[in-house]
């Protein structure tokens, strides 16, 4: 049976259960709980009144504030809307050189443009726009596409080689790999193409070499590079004269490239951002070109 | 083990395994071009592991003595040893995974070895692999000493453990194979899901049972949380596990629930698994081998039953918390949020409790490291419940929602909660259960408590600098109504709580390390003595009920 004792401690009586040794006082519930637990549960309910809270069927009550989570997300967005819209409009209708002669517009440009950036760019193309071996780097002066705000906005548009209708076709044979080029021809050609950034190269001993490549890139590559190797940003030609390289202009990976070929790939922004954000990026990209210079 | 049972035990544990043998070939035949196959060994593997003891052992002569006269400790022992296998692996691949998030070429160019892929891995071993096999162990431990009964069965003790660590097992490799069903804390495909059940309601049967031959009047408290704890987490599974595998050789299931109804019932699974799994099992060691440790009565029984009723009914509601501001309808998300912030009181009620009970044996707590475990997990226990609570609050929750508080929140509760009342009940009971007159090194305890509290203070710490800061940048807007900073922004910001998360977590699992050197010390050197007083069951007629 049940046997009350009298803890020393703290002056309470046991309740007479005991398991294994283990007792347990009778304490009453000490009124600081209580009382708090009241003051959460008329938290709750006030709650319940001004929230909606509780199904009822097919319907639920919607509480005395009538708040709703998606139509105040609606009237957010839409008050937040307005608000940019003093200077959103102007990014989407002003013609480029317009807003780039307006320093305050473009300050919001860079601002905005430097979480875009870091959200859908810099993935590829790093943090500040630099690239790395594969992905051009957007704060030099040499452009592939284009490097106006407008030509800017297109390869972001219809991007390169993308399923986009209009994408910009970006293609370098495999020339040894598929067969078109011999190899000799290979390392030859390769050997030109460095020469032309790198004079030091042009050495008497590999003269030969050299001008044995200079005949290869007339035949093969000029048609797309052009005769002086400057490139041509209408089919996305890079220029090879200069010391700016997408995939490295070390002799290996130029012989690489003339040998597998290049694809580059950029994804296609069209459906993915807002007329908005295509256009405040294209001038923040073009921005960083000019900071880089 | 296998000598202490009779000879038709022995037939049924031999044909269980085979049974469980033959499905493991059926496995490995139907889906031999998956993972399931891989899957499939590896039961088999896992029962002949099994079959060897039991058959090898087949044959000796049957036991003597009555065995209703002791208490059945041997599944406990092997449960606690189990425990502190799945601790260590767990907590090292946490420490991994936070390693990847500061340098994510930590994963050495595998696939398995992705953050996507450890990450569970890390979960279950420490949530399923350590929390499970320590329920499973004190609890078979708690009800035979406050029912003064030995378990109800022979057989099924060893099938509810081993038949838990199956499962586990099946979990983790799964993971790292690739095999998931993609929600959290309920990865496990549809066939470990299957077998989980069956072994789960075997538990809940034997601990019916177990309780129904006691020889004490009343059940004690800390059953009540263990019983809730086995029948919730019963119903969690199921509901939360309904899915139609696309074929019987195929890994891959799909779940019943439809789209906003499939994230409801998980997060319904999740905060209850947290509620059940992680609060109200834990709860029922804190109720039993904190008072035993203190040598004092539990303060209140009257906010015994506060709490253990509170807890049970607010925590059920509380899961909509979980998918704030998200296409869950509004009123549900209300629910979730006042129904969470009911609950603080209940819980701070148990926190309180627990301390109460000190009252007297505080000079204890300074003296003896294992009982200041189970005091510190108190305390974290209350800042975890109140953060819980805090959190649910849909204007806190915009801003902690998807950032590293969360992370921290939780590991307040697994870390500085979960894992130190494990602990501190583990030190009480090993020494119990082997006889031993105490642990090897109590200067080795002290090394574990402070390093687990240090690891825990440094990691929460971590974290709530890093999501608050998270939270904080994601929503900075500029002058001009757009955001202030990108992702990626964020991310390089959270560099250095990263690291420091990934150094409080190593001095964790530094602690969980010596916790086990001192258990096997404490085994093989500490001399057996005999107890004071005898450790046994009641064995005559006391009628249950007064």
């Amino acid at each position: 049976m049940a046997v009350e004792e009298r803890d020393p401690v703290t002056g309470r009586e046991t309740t007479g259960h005991e398991w294994n040794g283990i007792k347990e006082l009778d304490t009453p519930v000490p009124r600081g709980v209580l009382i708090f637990l009241v003051v959460t549960h008329i938290w709750a309910v006030a709650w319940w009144f001004f929230a909606p809270t509780w199904p009822l069927g097919s319907t639920y009550t919607k509480g005395l504030l009538g708040i709703d989570q998606r139509t105040t997300v609606e009237e957010n967005l839409v008050r937040a809307q307005q608000a940019r819209s003093v200077w959103t409009t102007r990014l989407e209708t002003e013609p480029y050189e317009t807003i780039l002669a307006d320093q305050q517009l473009m300050g919001i440009v860079r601002s905005t443009g430097h979480q875009l950036f870091g959200d859908n760019c810099a993935a590829c193309h790093g943090v500040d726009g630099s690239g790395r071996a594969g992905y051009p780097d957007l704060t030099d002066d040499d452009w592939i596409w284009g490097g106006e705000p407008e030509a800017i906005e297109q390869t972001m548009r219809v991007g390169i080689n993308t399923r986009h209708p209009d994408s910009r076709i970006g293609q370098m044979p495999a020339f040894g790999r598929d067969g078109i080029l011999e190899r000799e021809h290979v390392s030859n050609v390769a050997s030109y193409v460095y020469s032309l950034s790198n004079p030091e190269y042009s050495t008497p001993e590999n003269r030969e070499r050299i001008e044995a490549g200079r005949t290869v890139f007339a035949d093969n590559c000029a048609a797309c590079h052009g005769d002086d190797a400057t490139g041509n940003r209408e089919v996305g030609a890079p220029n090879l004269a200069d010391n700016r390289w997408v995939y490295g202009g070390d002799l290996q990976t130029i012989i690489n490239s003339v040998h597998g070929g290049r694809e580059g790939h950029m994804p296609t922004w069209d459906e993915r951002l807002s007329n908005l954000d295509i256009r405040t990026l294209s001038l923040y990209v073009y921005d960083l070109g000019i900071v880089g210079r | 083990m296998v000598a202490k049972l009779t000879t038709s035990e022995r037939q049924s544990a031999a044909v269980i395994l085979l049974l469980v043998a033959l499905a493991g070939i059926a496995m490995a035949a139907a889906g031999r071009n998956e993972a399931m196959g891989v899957h499939g060994l590896i039961v088999i593997l896992f029962a002949g592991a099994l079959l060897y003891p039991v058959l090898s052992a087949f044959y000796a002569p049957e036991p003597t003595e009555d065995r209703q006269a002791s208490y059945y400790d041997e599944p406990i022992k092997v449960g606690i040893a189990l425990a502190m296998g799945w601790a260590i692996f767990g907590m090292f691949m946490g420490v991994w995974v936070a390693a990847q998030l500061a340098w994510p070429n930590l994963h050495f160019d595998g696939a398995w070895s992705t953050f996507g892929r450890l990450r569970p891995t890390h979960t279950t071993g420490v949530i399923f692999g350590f929390g499970g096999n320590a329920l499973i162990a004190t609890s078979f431990h708690v009800v035979q000493r406050t029912s003064r009964a030995r378990l109800a069965g022979q057989v099924s003790p060893w099938f509810v453990l081993f038949g838990y660590n199956l499962f586990c097992v099946l979990a983790v490799t799964g993971y790292i194979l690739g095999v998931t069903q993609s929600k959290e804390y309920a990865e496990p495909e549809w066939y470990a899901d299957l077998w989980l059940v069956v072994v789960w309601v075997t538990y809940f049967l034997l601990y019916i049972a177990t309780i129904a031959r006691r020889k004490e009047p009343h059940i004690y408290v800390a059953n009540w949380y263990f019983m809730a704890f086995i029948l919730v987490v019963a119903i969690l599974h199921i509901v939360n596990n309904l899915a139609l595998p696309i074929s019987w050789g195929s890994a891959k299931s799909y779940t019943i629930w439809p789209g906003v109804q499939d994230a409801m019932v998980q997060w319904w699974y999740g905060h209850n698994a947290v509620a059940f799994f992680l609060t109200a099992g834990f709860l029922g060691m804190l109720y039993y081998y904190l008072p035993i440790r203190a040598g004092r009565p539990i303060f209140s029984y009257r906010l015994s039953i506060l709490s253990f009723w509170g807890i049970t009914f607010f925590y059920m509601w509380a899961g909509s918390h979980h998918l704030h501001y998200t296409a869950l309808p509004h009123w549900v998300q209300t629910l979730g949020m006042t129904f969470s912030v009911m609950l603080l009181v209940p819980s701070w009620a148990s926190a309180g409790n627990a301390l109460l009970t000190l009252n007297g044996a505080w000079h204890q707590v300074r003296d003896d490291a294992t009982l200041r475990f189970m005091m510190a997990a108190a305390v974290f226990y209350g800042i975890s419940t109140f953060e819980g609570s805090f959190l649910a609050i849909r204007p806190v929750n915009a801003l902690s929602h998807y950032t590293d508080w969360t992370v921290g929140h939780v590991h307040a509760g697994a870390l500085g909660w979960v894992a130190l009342i494990s602990f501190g009940s583990i030190y009480t009971l090993v020494p119990a259960l082997w006889k031993r007159e105490r642990m090897y090194s109590p200067a080795l305890i002290e090394w574990h408590f402070w390093l687990a509290i240090a690891g825990t203070l440094v990691y929460i710490f971590a974290m709530w600098n890093s999501g608050i800061l998270q939270g904080l940048m994601w929503r900075t807007y500029t002058e001009e109504g757009t955001l202030a900073y990108s992702f990626l922004d964020s991310l390089v910001a959270m560099y250095p709580y990263y690291i420091a998360r990934t150094i409080g977590g190593a001095m964790f699992l530094l602690g969980t390390a010596i916790g086990c050197c001192n258990i096997w010390m404490t085994i093989r050197l500490v001399p057996a003595t005999v107890p004071e007083e005898a450790d046994l069951p009641v064995k005559d007629a006391v009628v249950a009920g007064e």
